[in-house]
């Protein structure tokens, strides 16, 4: 093993009820590396993500079997507290969805309940200007954050995210709802943020998968096909299903 | 089937242009039949206010036993002092009398409006005899004048039944004095209870319900499906269980008997404090179901954007699911409490006063209601009384429009801070 670990899963199983989305899913993610999950619309890559962080619990009736694990530690251990997991494990969502509040409270809240003590201004403004979003936003802090764009919500929304810190960072299809332009902002941000985050990144977009990520995953019916670097995938595949599905063949 | 103008086969035929034209016409069938219900609610708006307000105004002929300039110069009561009204009192009326007013409430005590009032029924005691509605007034002065001439030694006076003196005035057997006072006080001290007992109990129990509880537990099914027959139940059964918890069981609680402080005229169960835990009661499940439709309407996105953060599940709730959902929870506690305001049986069964003159001034006080109040003014067999629960159905009326009004005032500021 060459890269540290930032999170694995050892053969995981997931149920929703009777349904099972996932089987015995076993991966690696490298620490401050970007890794891909790609795949059919309704494969599981969206349930897989949301295990990472334990969103899952807040749905009824589902249930996991095997091991997740945040760098050496499972996440599902007893003495584990799913609020812990999802401070050290944050998430971006498909759709952009900032508070109904301020542009400043959308920063200021995660790191306020947190128990941040540092300077809350400060906070605001670099973790802002990680984001590209400074300059767009630096005159109306105080307006509410549901006038922005699409595209500037979800920087917002990965502000956010980065602002408590996580080491960890999902990000389910970020870019599907968004113009080339701001996906393109979006892309550059994720190849500044993999630098001090690790990141794992669910996309439909094969050239983002290729652009931004060094590993790739390739689903198909809860199951993993492939897995490995991303120009492996690309340009290599070992499995027939997996060319087909990159090339278009497929899915 | 025909050929479309691709010249591939098509399965809509060439009937387009009337397939339209029918659908069309079926669509214009539906509007117009909206738009007549919509018109019968508003006809039948409009006959109930104008059936209210033309009893409200009209004239009136008055018949004065001893006419007030014979009391006092020019007529006006309230320029005498107390002790020459209190020695009006004690010279035209009975020992027996006085002592009863005594016991109400000492008449050294009571101020010279009070008792300026007091000589105005007692030993003025001008007499309604006979009142015309706003209709009759209006249009129907030959009958007035007619009427007038056949009783001499009376006064054709234009008479608003709703008026400052009404709202300040207690309860009077006589229809020309009777007011709203102490029923517009018990009124309000039941919506001051309702809001202080129902409202947090019923949006807990709604967090809770929402939030916290697991609905696939049998119990927590139960629960919810009996909230929701509860809320169904008619009013009087309320009462009665209200009769049966609040006055007898738990008398000593509300009577006030282990607080101290008891009016011993009042030394039974049926008192505000009974009244209204048996209203609150009966809008809790109202609360609760509108409250959980209103927290169950907040998108799973924001509190997945609050998890996500790390916040924990009161964290969650508190933040953003509240705030979130707190407009509705209040259109929705509004409307239960009007409910509240405008019922009458269950405080009928619970022991509503039906002749009080004296202020609620405590939780433990005997009461009544503007429902109830007009309830037995239009039971009254004097003609006169009809217009005077019309005065106590305007003032009702308007008391539950302003607090609906506060409602949405409330309900807007929260909802602008919020939407863009
Ligand atoms: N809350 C749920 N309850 C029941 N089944 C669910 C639930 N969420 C997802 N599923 C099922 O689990 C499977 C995987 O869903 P998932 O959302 O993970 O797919 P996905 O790979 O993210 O698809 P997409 O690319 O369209 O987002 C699907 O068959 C879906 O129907
Ligand atoms: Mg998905």
């Amino acid at each position: 093993m060459d890269t540290k670990l930032a999170m694995h899963t050892k053969n995981l199983n997931f149920f929703y009820g009777d349904f099972q989305a996932l089987f015995d899913v076993s991966l690696d993610f490298g620490a401050n590396e970007v890794t891909a999950l790609i795949g059919p619309s309704g494969c599981g890559k969206s349930t897989l993500l949301r295990c990472l962080n334990r969103m899952n619990d807040l749905i009824p009736e589902t249930r996991s079997e095997g091991e997740i694990y945040f760098r050496d530690q499972p996440i599902h251990g007893q003495e584990v507290d799913p609020v812990e997991v999802r401070r050290q494990v944050g998430m971006v969502f498909q759709k952009p969805n900032p508070f109904p509040k301020t542009i400043y409270e959308n920063i200021a809240w995660g790191a306020r309940i947190n128990g941040y003590r540092g300077d809350m201004d400060e906070l605001v403004e670099t973790s802002l200007k990680k984001c590209a979003l400074w300059d767009e936003v630096k005159e109306k802090l105080k307006q509410n954050a549901l006038g922005l764009s699409g595209g500037q919500q979800q920087r917002l929304c990965i502000a956010r995210t980065i602002a408590v810190e996580p080491d960890v960072i999902l990000m389910d299809e970020p870019t599907s709802a968004l113009d080339p332009i701001s996906t393109a902002k979006i892309e550059d941000l994720i190849t500044e943020l993999r630098k001090r985050y690790t990141i794992i990144i669910v996309t439909h977009n094969m050239q983002q998968a290729g652009r931004v990520s060094e590993k790739t995953a390739f689903f198909l019916n809860g199951v993993i096909i492939e897995a490995g670097l991303t120009s492996d995938i690309f340009f290599n595949p070992k499995e027939e299903r997996t060319e087909a599905y990159i090339s278009g063949r497929f899915g | 089937m025909s050929a479309s103008y691709t010249g591939q086969k098509s399965y809509y035929g060439d009937g387009m242009a009337q397939n339209i034209a029918r659908r069309r016409r079926h669509g214009r069938v539906w509007h117009i039949l909206f738009y007549a219900a919509t018109t019968i609610s508003i006809l039948a708006l409009i006959v109930l206010l104008l059936n209210i307000f033309n009893a409200v105004f009209g004239f009136v002929l008055i018949e004065d036993e001893v006419p007030p300039t014979e009391l006092a110069p020019g007529g006006d009561l309230e320029s005498l002092s107390q002790g020459e009204l209190i020695s009006l009192l004690e010279e035209y009326l009975s020992v027996g009398l006085i002592r009863r007013f005594n016991f109400e409430e000492p008449l050294a005590e009571r101020s010279v409006t009070d008792l300026a009032a007091l000589v105005q029924v007692r030993i003025v005691n001008p007499t309604v005899i006979e009142a015309w509605s706003l209709q009759e007034s209006l249009f129907q002065s030959d009958m007035i004048r007619a009427e007038h001439a056949a009783h001499p030694g009376t006064r054709v006076q234009f008479r608003s039944w709703l008026s400052a003196r009404f709202l300040v005035s207690p309860q009077n057997p006589r229809p020309q004095l009777a007011g709203i006072r102490t029923a517009f006080f018990g009124s309000l001290w039941m919506i001051i209870i309702v809001i202080v007992v129902a409202f947090p109990i019923g949006v807990a129990a709604a967090i809770y319900l929402e939030e916290y509880a697991r609905s696939e537990i049998w119990y927590n099914r139960i629960i919810e499906v009996n909230i929701y027959n509860l809320a169904g139940i008619p009013s009087i059964i309320f009462g009665l269980l209200g009769l049966a918890v609040f006055v007898r069981a738990l008398e000593p609680f509300t009577s006030g008997t282990v607080f101290g402080g008891v009016d011993p005229t009042t030394a039974n169960g049926r008192t505000i404090i009974s009244a209204g835990l048996t209203l609150s009661l009966l809008i809790l499940p109202i609360i609760i179901i509108n409250s959980r439709e209103a927290i169950k309407a907040v998108p799973s996105s924001l509190r997945e954007s609050s998890y996500g953060l790390g916040a924990t599940k009161w964290q969650t709730i508190w933040h953003h699911v509240l705030p979130a959902s707190f407009d509705r929870i209040l259109t929705g506690t509004i409307l239960a409490i009007s409910r509240a305001i405008g019922e009458t049986a269950p405080l009928v069964v619970v022991g509503a006063s039906t002749f009080i003159t004296v202020d609620p001034k405590t939780l433990f006080s005997k009461f009544t209601t503007l429902p109830i109040q007009i309830y037995q003014w239009s039971a009254r067999p004097q003609s006169q009384f009809r217009n005077v629960a019309a005065a106590a159905i305007v003032v009702l009326l308007v008391l539950m429009l302003s607090m609906n009004a506060v409602a949405i005032i409330m309900r807007n500021r929260i909802s602008k801070q919020r939407r863009i």
